[in-house]
C-alpha cells in the first residue's frame, strides 16, 4: 500500500469519526468545532487527489467563513451552550436507520460500479490555481458569471430577510 | 489509489449528514448536516475529476461552483433561521407550529 493510500485512509477515518461527533455531540459549539476537523480532513483528501486549488478554497471558504457564520448564528439565536444543549429528536432511531440505509445503498452502488478502477495520481494533471483559472475563464465563464449573479441575489435576499419587521 | 476509497468516504459522509438533518432539533445544527452532505458531493466530483485525468478540470470547477452555491445557501439559511428566531422566539424545530407565518412577527 502506497504512502498516498495510507494517508488517504487515515484522513478518511478522521473525517468519518469527526463527522459522527458533529451529529452526536451534546454541545452545540462542539458540533461546529468538530465540523472544522471534518472539513480539514476533506481538504487533505482533495490535496491527495491532486486538487490543490480546491483544497485551499475549501480551507478559506468553509473553515474560514462558513464555520464563523454558523457560530455567529448560534450566538445570535441565544442558544444555550452547556452540556445537553444540542438535543436530538425522538425519532433519532428512524433517522439513524435512514442514514445507514443511504450509506449502504450508495456504498454498494459505488462499489459495484467502480470496483476495479484506480486513480493514477502520477498521470492526473494537478489542479493548480493557474490551470483551474484557465478552465474557469475559458470553458466555464458563463457558469462563473451566472454564479456571481446568484451570490448577489443571495446577499440582497439575506439583507431583506434579516431586516427587522418594523422598517421593512 | 482505488477509486472506491473516496467514493465510499463520500457515501459515509452523506449518510452521516442525512442523520444529522433528520435527528437534530436545533435549526443551525440541521444546517451542519446539510454542509456534510454538500461536502460528500464535492468529494465525489473531485474524485471523478482525478480518475478521468481531466485536462479541462470539469469536476474541480464544478466543485468550486458548488462551494459558492453552498456559501450562498448557508448565508440565506442562517438569515431564515434568524427571522424564525425573531418570529417564534425559538429555533427548536419540534416547537414550531407549521401554520404560523414567519413574516408577520
Amino acid at each position: 500500500m502506497s504512502v498516498v493510500e495510507t494517508l488517504f485512509l487515515v484522513l478518511s477515518g478522521m473525517a468519518v469519526f469527526s463527522a459522527l461527533l458533529v451529529v452526536t455531540t451534546d454541545r452545540v459549539v462542539h458540533a461546529a468545532l468538530w465540523l472544522v476537523v471534518t472539513l480539514g480532513a476533506i481538504a487533505g483528501c482533495y490535496l491527495l487527489l491532486a486538487a490543490e486549488f480546491v483544497a485551499w478554497v475549501q480551507v478559506l471558504i468553509y473553515i474560514g467563513s462558513v464555520i464563523v457564520l454558523l457560530i455567529f448564528a448560534l450566538m445570535l439565536t441565544r442558544t444555550p451552550m452547556g452540556p445537553g444543549s444540542a438535543q436530538t429528536t425522538g425519532n433519532r432511531f428512524v433517522a439513524a436507520g435512514v442514514g445507514i440505509a443511504a450509506t449502504a445503498g450508495l456504498g454498494v452502488t459505488m462499489y459495484a460500479g467502480f470496483r476495479g478502477e484506480r486513480i493514477s495520481i502520477e498521470d492526473t494533471p494537478v489542479g493548480s490555481a493557474g490551470s483551474i483559472g484557465d478552465a474557469l475563464f475559458n470553458d466555464w465563464v458563463l457558469g462563473f458569471e451566472i454564479l456571481s449573479v446568484v451570490l448577489l441575489a443571495a446577499l440582497i435576499g439575506a439583507i431583506v430577510l434579516t431586516k427587522s419587521g418594523d422598517d421593512r | 489509489m482505488p477509486l472506491v476509497y473516496p467514493l465510499l468516504l463520500s457515501s459515509a459522509l452523506f449518510g452521516i449528514g442525512l442523520y444529522g438533518v433528520l435527528a437534530r432539533r436545533n435549526a443551525v445544527l440541521m444546517l451542519l448536516g446539510v454542509e456534510l452532505m454538500l461536502n460528500a458531493a464535492n468529494l465525489n466530483l473531485v474524485a471523478f475529476d482525478s480518475w478521468l485525468a481531466d485536462n479541462v478540470h470539469s469536476g474541480q470547477v464544478l466543485t468550486l461552483f458548488t462551494i459558492a452555491v453552498a456559501a450562498a445557501e448557508i448565508g440565506l439559511g442562517l438569515a431564515i433561521v434568524l427571522a424564525l428566531f425573531r418570529a417564534a422566539k425559538t429555533i427548536n424545530v419540534d416547537d414550531l407550529e407549521p401554520t404560523r407565518s414567519v413574516g408577520d412577527s
